[in-house]
């Protein structure tokens, strides 16, 4: 009996937390939806500087998406492992998911790097500006959820797989997946939209 | 120290290998299917498909891989009563289309709103037919 009442009261703050940290997500989208909202206003408005389609390299935007997809997977497959009690199936993964992460955000740190040194960066126009500060606001959260992750492969690797890890796991997945949802946007309005108008 | 395996809930929530898979397939084929659409639009010897045509499908796709992803990897939809996250979500999309769809309605109209008598005289004269 202690138990039982015991184990569902672990399941309500577990569902109270899951709640908590939706609410976090739906604000970041909302935070998202205002710069979406400035680039497309500013998109045209290039000051005499190279509009997106100009700029664009579209087999690099596809590599970049389809690397953060895959992280999104290999995201899902360590939660999977955490709930099949594979401690070290859950470490592999996220350190994929990290490694994949890492590749993402330096290929975005690439191009930025590139759009720099040709003398299109956040200062040339209004469209860039917008630009930077849309793409760079989803590599910080990229940047953040690597170093949670990170963490959380050290708490793994000392702790192993206590309902709180696995419960933080959860949370990070729900980050993780959230972040490949706001890059859908990225990659149809900034980079496939930007390419043909 | 203690170590819990927590045995497989009878509702999984949707948090099973299958759906992690055919959401990372189909949104991988959503993704390829509107990058071959933009290449192949670029490209001159294509089926010649109208700008607008090409943006509305991009934006059905997006939608899509929206909903694919929601479902399967935020597994959204699969909580039991009361659906707060789902409750939650709809709120999001309803500010969401205030900021976005308000914020593009007010700029488009900007040009408009702020023109000065001299300008707003000579648009009277041209458009409005005073």
């Amino acid at each position: 009996m202690t138990t039982y009442s015991h184990m569902k009261e672990r399941v309500e703050s577990d569902v109270k937390v899951t709640l908590g940290f939706w609410l976090y997500l739906m604000t970041d989208c909302i935070l998202f939806a205002t710069l979406f909202a400035t680039y497309v206003v500013m998109r045209n408005g290039t000051a005499g500087g190279p509009t997106g389609a100009e700029l664009f390299d579209l087999p690099f935007v596809l590599g970049e998406t389809i690397i953060l997809l895959v992280s999104s997977f290999t995201c899902g497959l360590a939660l999977l492992a955490a709930r099949a009690g594979s401690k070290n199936q859950t470490i592999a993964w996220l350190l994929a998911t990290i490694g994949l992460g890492a590749a993402f955000l330096s290929m975005e740190l690439y191009e930025f790097a590139h759009l720099i040194s040709e003398g299109y960066g956040w200062e040339r126009s209004g469209f860039l500006s917008a630009f930077f500060t849309l793409v760079a606001t989803h590599g910080l959260h990229i940047f953040v959820g690597m170093l949670w992750a990170i963490t959380m492969v050290v708490r793994l690797s000392s702790g192993g797989l206590t309902h709180s890890t696995t419960r933080k796991l959860t949370l990070f997945g729900m980050f993780w997946h959230f972040l490949d949802v706001i890059w859908i946007f990225i990659f149809t309005i900034v980079y496939m939209m930007g390419a043909i108008t | 120290m203690k170590k819990t395996t927590d045995a497989p809930l009878p509702n999984d929530h949707g948090m099973n290998l299958r759906n992690y898979t055919i959401g990372f397939v189909v949104s991988l084929l959503l993704t390829l299917l509107a990058y071959t659409l933009v290449t192949q639009y670029l490209s001159n010897d294509s089926i010649p498909l109208s700008q607008t045509v090409v943006i509305i499908a991009l934006a059905v796709l997006a939608m899509a891989q929206f909903v694919v992803q929601l479902v399967l990897f935020l597994h959204l939809g699969t909580e039991r009563k009361p659906r707060w996250k789902f409750f939650v979500f709809w709120f999001m999309i309803f500010i969401v289309l205030i900021l976005v769809v308000g914020s593009l309605w007010i700029m488009h109209n900007l040009d408009y709103n702020m023109m000065s008598p001299a300008e707003t005289r000579i648009y009277m004269k041209d458009h409005e037919g005073f």
